[in-house]
């Protein structure tokens, strides 16, 4: 990460390369319910990400031998569109994606009351239709409010978010090149519980920091996720009251 | 089935070990199992190493070839981390193509060789856009009793340590030692309730798969770590993790002072 370092500057005074704050988020903007034929889904743009997730479930499993007597099932894909970045994406998954798709997975079987459905399956894909940095944080996001849609009952609400190094300053909402010159990658996904910040539900990182960075990363992360979650429980409630409109 | 009751009987056992403050098999919280590194026990590769944790099991073997730079660092040598996680290992491994466990077991152990900068890439450059040396560190699973993971990190940096570029074999000059300038250790805990252990055993493992990995650098910096496994973890718990995993990674790299 950090060998590129000197070739281009990203902090600027107290600014950033696309003139943010260090503690400011990209443009983001949520949709719920915008797809016909799943349980629920969800569109959401972060910064030059755009992402869509659905939800089918809970629902019966096949294969059948995946089944669970005592719990529901929980499967969840990642993929990137093969245009969705500079150089096109050879289809179907690679080993980031089927890595992203298995953390991603267990963030939120964390927060899935899954005993509830007991032989079933509640599957959550979500496609990647532009990459910009971040967009494991923006899939997640995007799938929490796609499950809230889809009526899964969840402890809470997973808000996803990366923190990253930039030029020896730790930035939120790292975007491209950040990501790609910067010397350290924080992305963090926390359980939101009655408004607040409960507990971490996914947590990765590369690079390269001290103790005392990850610590301002954590704060600048929660404060980053709290904007987030707002987002998301105004896209829900916003789709709960059109259709309420709607009959 | 049996095997299901087993795993309730284990589970049952750890925990009520727990509660009295102590783990099945006598170590302290944060005590590894012993350690025992064999280094170039593979002639044919590069370097290589055998690492035991306990009765867990792991050979690294290296192997170097001459290759294309990747078009955004035209100077530098490439690492490539592949795991095989073979039948032989454990009853529950298939053979196969790479499940989601070896992917993130070979990616978890790339990153913290890679992010710690550990080999110095820049001097395995052989002309500047078209030649540089591949390193293919490829770990290759014997005896999973618990904590592969630790085990294939130590293994990866171990042979890392000991391998010569085989320069001679691709004629591009004499054969010189992989220039290796840090000690990345990576430090896998187990989470249970309000508690966490470090390098957990097979048996321990049947209370969840909820793992947290932290790999550190020789200036205790964190260069990697992954949060495996579908549980929740407390602010306050990680920086306690955190400490114990810098401590023993300290620990733990004298081993490979010895190399």
């Amino acid at each position: 990460m950090s060998e590129l370092n000197e070739e281009i500057q990203l902090i600027f005074g107290d600014k950033r390369l696309d003139g943010r704050k260090f503690d400011e988020l990209r443009n983001i903007k949520i949709e719920a319910g915008i797809l016909r034929r799943a349980d629920g889904s969800c569109y959401l743009e972060m910064g030059k990400n755009i992402v869509v997730a659905a939800v089918y479930g809970p629902r019966e499993v096949h294969p059948r031998h995946l089944q669970d007597p005592s719990k529901a099932v929980i499967r969840y894909r990642y993929n990137m569109a093969p245009f969705s970045v500079e150089e096109r994406k050879r289809p179907g998954p690679d080993r980031r994606s089927v890595e992203i798709s298995k953390v991603s997975r267990e963030a939120l079987e964390s927060v899935i009351m899954k005993e509830l459905f007991p032989r079933s399956g509640i599957d959550i894909f979500v496609e990647v239709l532009q990459a910009d940095a971040g967009s494991r944080t923006a899939c997640l996001n995007a799938a929490s409010v796609a499950l809230v849609d889809a009526g899964v009952p969840m402890k809470g609400m997973i808000t996803s978010i990366a923190v990253a190094k930039a030029d020896g300053v730790m930035v939120l909402d790292p975007m491209k090149e950040e990501d790609n010159y910067g010397e350290a990658d924080i992305p963090f996904a926390f359980l939101i519980r009655g408004g607040k910040i409960e507990s971490i539900a996914l947590l990765q990182m590369d690079g390269r920091v001290t103790k005392d960075e990850l610590k301002e990363a954590f704060e600048l992360a929660k404060k980053g996720a709290m904007e987030i979650y707002k987002l998301q429980k105004e896209a829900i409630v916003k789709k709960y009251l059109e259709s309420v409109e709607n009959g | 089935m049996v095997e299901d009751i087993l795993v309730d009987i284990k589970k049952d056992y750890v925990l009520s070990k727990l509660k009295e403050g102590e783990r099945i098999d006598g170590r302290k919280f944060d005590e590894f199992r012993k350690i025992e590194i064999q280094t170039n026990i593979i002639s044919k590769a590069e370097g290589s190493a055998l690492v035991k944790l306990g009765n867990t099991q792991v050979i690294v073997g290296i192997k170097m070839q001459v290759g294309e730079p990747f078009p955004d660092t035209p100077d530098k040598g490439v690492i490539i981390t592949n795991a095989e996680l073979v039948p032989l290992a454990s009853p529950t491994f298939e053979a196969g193509p790479p499940d989601e466990f070896s992917i993130e077991l070979a990616r978890v152990v790339d990153r913290g060789v890679r992010e710690s900068e550990a080999v110095d890439l820049n001097k395995l450059c052989i002309e500047e856009g078209e030649k540089v040396w591949l390193i293919f560190i490829d770990i290759h699973a014997l005896d999973d009793d618990g904590n592969l993971l630790d085990a294939s990190s130590l293994a990866a940096i171990s042979a890392l340590l000991t391998t010569t570029v085989p320069a001679e074999r691709f004629e591009v000059g004499d054969n010189f030692p992989l220039p290796v300038r840090d000690l990345p250790v990576s430090i896998t805990s187990l989470i249970v309730n309000d508690k966490f252990l470090v390098d957990p055993s097979r048996d321990e493992v049947s209370v969840g798969n909820n793992f947290l990995t932290i790999t550190t650098d020789q200036e205790d910096n964190v260069v990697a770590m992954q949060k495996s496994g579908s549980y929740l973890l407390k602010e306050n718990r990680f920086f306690e993790i955190l400490d114990t995993s810098i401590s023993k990674a300290r620990e733990i790299r004298e081993y490979l002072k010895d190399i």
